[in-house]
Formats: C-alpha cells, sequence, structure tokens
C-alpha cells in the first residue's frame, strides 16, 4: 500500500483537480483521503454518497458560570490569547479568542470556570462515482486547523485502505507549510507536488519542498499552466534538476480546467483533450515510481 | 482604515489584488501593505522596494531548569497540548506543540520551567514615497501562524496610525489564522472566481465574515470563466461587488513575471479605481 500525497503551498495550482483526476484514474486500487479540510473542495468532483458521517471534537473552550463568578479577574490577568474581558460587570470569554490552555480554571478562586470539549467539524466515509471510497471532512467555520482533523481523515483513510486491500491511499493536501500540511505529509510514500510557472508557484513551492525535505520523502513535480512564462519555467525546471525531483508533467495554460469543473467532472473524463492525455500520462508515471519507492 | 483581503480558495488572485491595489493606491496617498500569508508569503516578488528593517520573531516557550525540578509531574498535568512530558527523571518540552499559555511555567511550584524565547519567523519593513510593506514569514518547520499573525498586527498598530489605509494580504481558507488575520479589519474584501470551487469556498468565508460581524464585500476575479451565478448570489443577498477582474491571459503573463498588471494591463485599472472609491466611501460613512 502506497500513500501518495498531493501539495503545492500555493493555492490555485489546480491540485484538487489533478488528484480527484487520479482518483477517477485509479479507481477501486484507491482510498481518497481529502485533507484539504479548511474549504474542502474535492467532492464537487466525486460526488460522494456518505455511507458514514461522525462529529468532531478538537480543543476545549472555558465557560465561565455567571452565579459563581466573584468578578475577581484573576482570569483575564492569566490570559495570554486576551480572551477573557468584562462585559456589563460580568468577565465573559471569547469563544474566537478562547486557545482552550485550561489556565483560567486553575486560578480561579471560585471554582466557576470549566472546560468543555469543542466540537471542530464532522468527518464522512463515502462512495465516489469513480467506484472508490472517500475519507473526507468540514472543519466548522472559525474552527482550530490544528492537524488533528487532518490526522483523524487520513488514519480513517488508512484503515480502510488495509481494510479493502488496495494499493495507494490518495491524499489531497492542505496548502501552505503550517501545521495541516505537516500533517497530510507525515507517514506518506510519495509527494505530488503541483505548482504554475509564476514566480509565486516557484517561491511557494521552495518553501513547501524544504518542507518534504524535513519528512524524508521522495517526490515528484507536475508544472501547471507551464507555458506562462518560459523563464520562470526553466527556473523550476532547474530546482528541481538541482533538488532531485522527478519531473513529472508540464501540463499548458488552458481553460479545460475550468471547463470540466463547470461540468461537474474531472478533466481526465474530457476525454478528448490535451489535458486529459496529459494528466493520464503523470498518473502512470507516478505509478511506475511508485513500484520502486 | 484597516481593509483585510482574504478568500476562502486559495489561488484566486488575492496577492494579485493586495499588491495591485496597494502600488496603484500609493500614488495618491500613504498606504501599508502586510502579508500576513505567512505561511507562504508572496508580496515580496511583486513590489521591489528598499528594505528599512528587519527583525527575528519568537515565542515563548518554557525551558526545563533541572536543578530546580522536584519531578511532581504538575507540568505535564496541567498542559493541555501535551507539550510537555516527563519521562523518569526528565522533562521534555515539544517545542512545536507549545502554544505559549505559561500555565506551567507560572503554576510550576518550584520554578523550574523559565519562559525563554523560540524563533518563529521573520518580520520585514520596506518604504519607498508613499508605500509601506511589512511582511512576516513563518519559519519551515513551525506549525502554528495564528502567533505570528498577531505579532504582525501589533508590529502595524506600533508603526502606522490609524488615518493610514492599511491593507492585509490575509492566508486562504476560513479557519483560525484567517480569523487572526481579519479579526482588526474594519472591513474586509473577499476575492474568488466564479467557479464551482470558488463559489463554495467564498461562500464559506462569507459564512465566516458574518459570524465575525464584519462588513465585507466581494471582488470577482476570472470574471467571464465559469458558470456560477455568484452575481445573482451576492444582489440577492445585498452582497457590494466592488468591481470584477476579467480573464486575461496577458493579466497571467504578468503576474508570472512579478510584475504589478495594471502597469502592464491598463485595463485592470479601472477595477481598482472602483474598488478605492467604495473603501472611500465606506470610511466616510464610517465617521
Amino acid at each position: 500500500m502506497k500513500e501518495i500525497v498531493i501539495i503545492s503551498g500555493k493555492g490555485g495550482t489546480g491540485k484538487t483537480s489533478i488528484t480527484a483526476s487520479f482518483a477517477m484514474l485509479a479507481g477501486a486500487e484507491a482510498v481518497v483521503a481529502d485533507c484539504d479540510v479548511d474549504a474542502a473542495d474535492m467532492h464537487l468532483l466525486m460526488q460522494p454518497n456518505s455511507v458514514k458521517e461522525e462529529s468532531f471534537y478538537s480543543g476545549q473552550l472555558a465557560v465561565i458560570d455567571q452565579d459563581k463568578c466573584i468578578q475577581c479577574g484573576q482570569c483575564a490577568q492569566v490570559c495570554r490569547f486576551d480572551a477573557i474581558s468584562v462585559h456589563d460587570d460580568c468577565h465573559v470569554v471569547n469563544p474566537v479568542s478562547c486557545d482552550g490552555c485550561g489556565y483560567c480554571p486553575r486560578v480561579c478562586p471560585a471554582d466557576a470556570i470549566k472546560m468543555e470539549e469543542r466540537k471542530a467539524g464532522s468527518w464522512y466515509i463515502s462512495e465516489t462515482k469513480a467506484n472508490n471510497r472517500m475519507v473526507h471532512a468540514a472543519l466548522d467555520i472559525g474552527a482550530e486547523n490544528s492537524g488533528k482533523l487532518v490526522a483523524k481523515v487520513k488514519n480513517e483513510a488508512k484503515a480502510l485502505a488495509k481494510q479493502q486491500n488496495v494499493r495507494y491511499i490518495l491524499v489531497d493536501g492542505s496548502p501552505g507549510i503550517g501545521c495541516p500540511v505537516q500533517s497530510s505529509l507525515s507517514g506518506a510514500n510519495f509527494v505530488v507536488l503541483v505548482t504554475e510557472s509564476t514566480l509565486s508557484g516557484l517561491h511557494d513551492l521552495q518553501r513547501v519542498y524544504a518542507l518534504v525535505k524535513k519528512f524524508r520523502i521522495k517526490a515528484g513535480c507536475i508544472i501547471n499552466k507551464a507555458d506562462l512564462n518560459e523563464m520562470v519555467h526553466e527556473q523550476i525546471l532547474s530546482f528541481l534538476a538541482m533538488e532531485n525531483i522527478h519531473h513529472i508533467a508540464d501540463i499548458p495554460f488552458d481553460r479545460t480546467f475550468t471547463d470540466a469543473l463547470v461540468a461537474g467532472k474531472t478533466v481526465v473524463e474530457l476525454e478528448s483533450s490535451l489535458v486529459a492525455q496529459q494528466v493520464k500520462r503523470a498518473w502512470e508515471i507516478i505509478k511506475d515510481l511508485n513500484q520502486s519507492v | 482604515m484597516k481593509i483585510a483581503i482574504a478568500s476562502g480558495k486559495g489561488g484566486t488572485g488575492k496577492t494579485l489584488l493586495a499588491t495591485n491595489l496597494a502600488s496603484y493606491w500609493s500614488e495618491r496617498q500613504s498606504v501599508v501593505l502586510t502579508d500576513i500569508d505567512v505561511e507562504e508569503p508572496n508580496d515580496a516578488l511583486f513590489l521591489q522596494l528598499p528594505k528599512i528593517a528587519q527583525e527575528e520573531r519568537f515565542k515563548f516557550i518554557p525551558s526545563w531548569d533541572s536543578t530546580r525540578c522536584t519531578l511532581c509531574g504538575q507540568c505535564q498535568e496541567v498542559c493541555n497540548y501535551h507539550a510537555i512530558i516527563q519521562l523518569g527523571t526528565e522533562i521534555m518540552v515539544f517545542d512545536e506543540l507549545c502554544h505559549s499559555c505559561y500555565a506551567c511555567s507560572e503554576l510550576c511550584p518550584a520554578k523550574a520551567l523559565p519562559m525563554v524565547p523560540h524563533k518563529i519567523g521573520e518580520l520585514t519593513h520596506y518604504h519607498h514615497a508613499n508605500l509601506s510593506f511589512v511582511e512576516s514569514r513563518l519559519e519551515i518547520g513551525e506549525e502554528q501562524a495564528v502567533p505570528l499573525i498577531a505579532q504582525t498586527h501589533r508590529y502595524v498598530d506600533d508603526h502606522f496610525s490609524k488615518d493610514h489605509v492599511q491593507l492585509f494580504d490575509c492566508p486562504p481558507g476560513t479557519s483560525c489564522p484567517v480569523i487572526e488575520a481579519t479579526k482588526h479589519a474594519d472591513f474586509v474584501i473577499l476575492i474568488t472566481e466564479p467557479t464551482p470551487f470558488g463559489e463554495h469556498d467564498v461562500k464559506l468565508a462569507m459564512q465566516t465574515m458574518h459570524q465575525m460581524n464584519k462588513p465585507f464585500g466581494l471582488v470577482i476575479n476570472r470574471a467571464d470563466v465559469g458558470n456560477s451565478d455568484l452575481l445573482a448570489y451576492c444582489k440577492a443577498n445585498t452582497i457590494p461587488v466592488l468591481a470584477t477582474i476579467p480573464f486575461d491571459r496577458h493579466i497571467a503573463e504578468a503576474y508570472a513575471q512579478g510584475l504589478l498588471v495594471y502597469e502592464q494591463v491598463p485595463a485592470v485599472k479601472p477595477a481598482l479605481d472602483q474598488i478605492i472609491d467604495f473603501l472611500q466611501a465606506f470610511a466616510i460613512n464610517q465617521k
């Protein structure tokens, strides 16, 4: 079983469209994990029918019992997150700022503060139109994207993959380089970096690859919008060569991605398009590379 | 006035809008742009301004003083982040898990966990003519963007008056970094594209802004691609659409090279004018 994670650093490079295409091509050989839980989009292309749904709890929230509170203000004094303020002569917790550290109940002389479990979102197992299973999640608005929900999605996908004895786990990773991406990467066998021929694309690729290196995972790269700028394209190629990252494919700047998206399809379903051919070839190369990982 | 530029979905044009709006607006009045997309800050690629200051940024984490420690175990019990554990006669601190709440340090009866600085990133301040630019950049391997975003807001408050036009290029998504980035804003611009992904994510971002009670409006980028009826949706829900930017390969090409788009594709200027007019009217109304 190979765990293949698709990440991009920069948003909007086509990561989700490409992951969904691989999920279509892999079919029953794969379990899919949408780890981009903050604004998850893959379900829009995979038409999932959910067979299981569960709430996800993560972190805590301080709650002040006004009947017990003596308004001494010690809680606000120790809070490093400026989450406790006075409204109408009462100390109240701002749930957006509260980090759930649990310091305030420990200093409250009136025992008026309780820590409550906090719902962070929901996660699902679904059947998709690609004849495979997908684990996905929706983070509640403003919830902490701590990477714990990402880890949950991945672990559920792993358990499913084991149980169904499939060859691949395809993980749509999160953008950026912070906690959720690090959760997406942990335990992966291979990373597909999706970038674009823009200076921002190159810059974000370099930063996210510095992170991948810390995890010591083998990587390949797909350059989307490859023909937007020849000079930047060359710079990306020399970065890939220098870092020994396999150059998997170039995909031209093209409206096919948008056309497919609008039709609710993955690009590989628009079979006659050039982009579909290139994405198919990319998937074959990734499969080959993973035999030797 | 503080104006945050956010998006929900990544890659919809936050950086494009932030850099072009800041530069164009600064032709008329003083503007400070702050890049608080600290995980992947890109604005500096488009604004080649002279650097005037650079400083390291830190969070504070406990450091174990074995000579004072009595191994009472209270620190690991109070830590809600499992960032500190006792292994036999050793106390271990996991820097990246620590949220700097100070509970373990201040509640330690032996005062054996003094807080020490731990580098989380770097802040750089640039300035030329009417345009100031502040960028914060998270260290690779650091997990939490929020403390750096909070510190960057404080830096901007210390260095610029409220009368300044303050633009903030925010992280994507709808979770804690975005909340931290937008919570001080007077107005939030959400930039999106009219595709199913763009529409889905901007609706989440709009819900977030509703929950935070933030006034917001939309800028629709690549307005002529896709199928979405975002314009109709905005009209029905009385959400202002500040401007639309067309899909144009020339824009993408200029952006790819790190150029300011309005200097290359003049058709972008009317969109920027509309946004500035809207925000100036908004500011007057607020007063």
